[in-house]
């Protein structure tokens, strides 16, 4: 197993290299340069502006810079905004907080309801529940992030009020960051009703963010699950005499599973990307708006190392997943 | 009264064409120390009407039966959870693939142990003690480092040892074994099929023994039903369908068999294919296939009592000569004389 975990590990170096080359072109490739867009709609005198540009290092050749970025990175230096000159990597840690809560609770949302709702409809194949369920779940699928939470936000907050629009607490509290987790922060804050304002203020863009994977889930659990109860060791299973629950929620839950982790663990790397959409509309303060807002500014310096930390995240979560795996599947275990 | 009596089983499945009619009228009994072997080509029904008798057919399974009695129980009348009760206790089954019958997901240990839980309410230590007995009762090596493999780790005739100990976990009255050995190597099937007579003598229990292999039913059996299509076509001794066989199905499988064929002709077979849910013949449906149908056979068909094997047949055999035909029975005497 660990060595398993090494020779991962090992295979992440050429991808961290492949990734930073992508995101380092990707966003000069944009037209435009930081300079240009933070003299706004003044015009710049081009002898200022090439001052400027030079001061940054940004009139060196393409090469250096990025042989220079390397060089930074390799020691851990993930640079520094050209905007608000703060450090990439200590923006990306307070920041990251924020949208790990937002995904975990979606992530969370997606599995607690679609492995059920897929179990439900396996079982009942054919029945107008398998139907209800899959059709929603096609709608969920099909349904554009953006327009959801605008419905949302129009229903839950504009007409009934029930939830809050945008943000991730109520402005009548505050309190010192501890963990960056608001739920946890407004539980050891101690102050009363700020953890149900938390709450209320996850609610609605948990729900959109975990529509899409929820469809998902809901989708592969099915098929897994119509394939699993067709197999011999489920028949097995009944003629020991068992309850149909846990011929069900056991024996073929389990080997329905092994693809349905796969899926759970590919949905995590679609929550960062539809984390980006879902924290603009609420104006979630996470890495999400943080790299839109960056990629606007032309920040090159943000937007290359943010979608480097980005990816390593994605990259460690596929490793956790495969280790997973190989718990939830005897066969791959060694 | 026997351990086990299915009167007039019928099995129907519908499909996208009509009724499939699987298993079409079988009866049968089967006594406590008896081996009882149910004979038949795919499809005609063997594993169907057990699986019924399980009551491990999928739910849109038409089943109907005049009688259906197990250890002093209706089971046409027991509720799905008293039904639970009986099956892997009192009545076990093994399968054909055992393979795919383990669940790949548990330990050797977890999937014995989950039956004794169940139905004989063990601790975690007499699970243990139990399962190691009962491995050692299937002639499994080591069983205290079985306990802890997955089904990957062990071969197919392990595989049917590990089946065989679940099914015997709770001391069964009946054991069903549905082909146990067509999957595995010949050398093992023997293996196998040793263990389970031994282990229905031991226990005393009946055991019903499916095959399609002529060979496992001289070699094990007591008593031998012959299905065809659904339907039971004959029922005797083992000794008695191998010396003679009363329904020109059975004379005709016998007469197949590689051991019986006479070196240097050909390997009589049995001409034409089984009928299938949409060319099923009036009257017997054997007579497409049969040398000795008349048009009385292709309107209708009678059984016969005891004395021919309950044959479903309208002229049964008579050490080969079918009793009552109207040509042959005179022509083919005639050549014996």
């Amino acid at each position: 197993m660990l060595r398993f975990i090494f020779g991962r590990l090992l295979v992440l170096i050429p991808t961290f290299i492949g990734v930073s080359i992508i995101a380092f072109a990707f966003i000069r490739l944009l037209p435009g340069d930081p300079v240009m867009l933070m003299s706004g709609e003044r015009v710049m005198a081009p002898e200022r502006h090439a001052q400027i540009m030079a001061e940054l290092g940004l009139d060196r050749p393409m090469y250096i810079q990025y042989f220079d970025y390397l060089v930074g990175l390799l020691q851990g230096d993930f640079g520094k905004s050209i905007i608000s000159k703060r450090s990439v990597l200590t923006d990306f840690l307070t920041l990251f907080p924020a949208t790990v809560e937002l995904s975990f609770c979606a992530i969370v949302l997606a599995v607690a309801l679609g492995i059920p709702a897929g179990m439900l409809a396996a079982v009942k194949r054919g029945t107008w529940l398998d139907q209800t369920i899959m059709g929603t779940a096609l709608v969920g699928y099909s349904m554009p992030i953006f327009w959801w939470g605008l419905l949302l936000i129009i229903f839950f907050s504009g007409y009934l009020g029930w939830t809050p629009v945008s943000g991730r607490i109520s402005l009548m509290y505050f309190f010192k960051p501890v963990t960056g987790f608001m739920l946890i922060d407004s539980l050891i804050s101690g102050q009363a009703g700020a953890f149900k304002s938390a709450v209320t203020y996850l609610i609605l863009p948990t729900i959109v963010l975990a529509t899409i994977p929820l469809a998902v889930i809901a989708r592969q659990t099915r098929s897994a699950m119509l394939e699993v109860l067709g197999e011999d060791y489920v028949r097995t299973a009944r003629s020991k005499g068992l309850s149909p629950f846990r011929v069900v929620g056991l024996h073929a839950l389990r080997n329905a599973m092994i693809p349905v982790i796969t899926t759970i663990g590919l949905q995590i790397g679609v929550l960062l990307a539809g984390a980006i959409l879902t924290e603009s509309i609420f104006s979630w303060p996470g890495i999400g708006k943080w790299m839109v807002d960056s990629v606007f500014k032309r920040d090159y310096a943000v937007v290359q190392g943010g979608l480097l930390l980005i990816a390593a995240v994605i990259m460690i979560v596929n490793l956790v997943v495969d280790v997973l795996y190989g718990l939830v599947n005897p066969r791959i275990r060694r | 009264m026997p351990l086990l009596e299915i009167q007039n089983l019928t099995v129907e499945f519908p499909t996208i064409s009509g009724l499939f009619r699987a298993v079409d009228g079988v009866s049968l009994t089967c006594d406590t120390g008896e081996i009882l072997s149910i004979v038949g080509e795919s499809g005609s029904g063997k594993s169907v009407s057990m699986l019924a008798l399980m009551g491990l057919l999928p739910g849109n399974a038409r089943i109907t039966a005049d009688r259906m009695q197990f250890d002093g129980k209706d089971l046409l009348t027991l509720s799905a959870r008293q039904r639970r009760s009986v099956i892997g206790k009192d009545m076990a089954m093994i399968f054909q693939e055992p393979m795919s019958s383990l669940n790949p997901c548990f330990t050797v240990g977890y999937q014995l142990g989950e039956t004794l839980r169940l139905h004989m309410g063990l601790g975690r230590a007499a699970r243990r003690a139990r399962s190691i007995e009962l491995l050692q009762l299937v002639g499994i090596p080591a069983p205290e480092d079985r306990l802890g493999n997955y089904p990957h780790q062990m071969s197919g005739g392990m595989s049917q040892r590990v089946m065989i100990a679940m099914a015997l976990a709770c001391n069964p009255k009946l054991l069903i074994a549905d082909e146990p050995t067509t999957a595995l190597d010949v050398t093992i099937q023997a293996q196998i099929l040793e263990l389970l007579v031994r282990l229905q003598r031991e226990n005393g229990m009946a055991l019903v023994l499916i095959t399609h292999d002529m060979g496992v039913v001289a070699e094990t059996a007591e008593r031998v039903q012959v299905q065809y299509a659904g339907q039971k076509v004959e029922e005797q001794p083992v000794t008695g369908l191998f010396t003679d066989p009363h329904h020109p199905y059975t004379a005709a499988l016998l007469a197949s068999l590689p051991e019986r064929a006479v070196v240097g002709q050909r390997l009589p077979s049995i001409p034409g294919v089984v009928p299938g849910q949409h060319d099923r013949p009036d009257g017997c449906l054997f007579s497409p296939r049969c040398a000795f149908a008349t048009d009385l056979c292709r309107r209708e068909v009678h059984a016969q009592g005891p004395d021919f094997g309950q044959a479903l047949c309208n002229y049964p055999l008579r050490l080969g000569i079918p009793t009552g035909h109207p040509t042959m029975s005179v022509a083919l005497a005639g050549e014996d004389a």
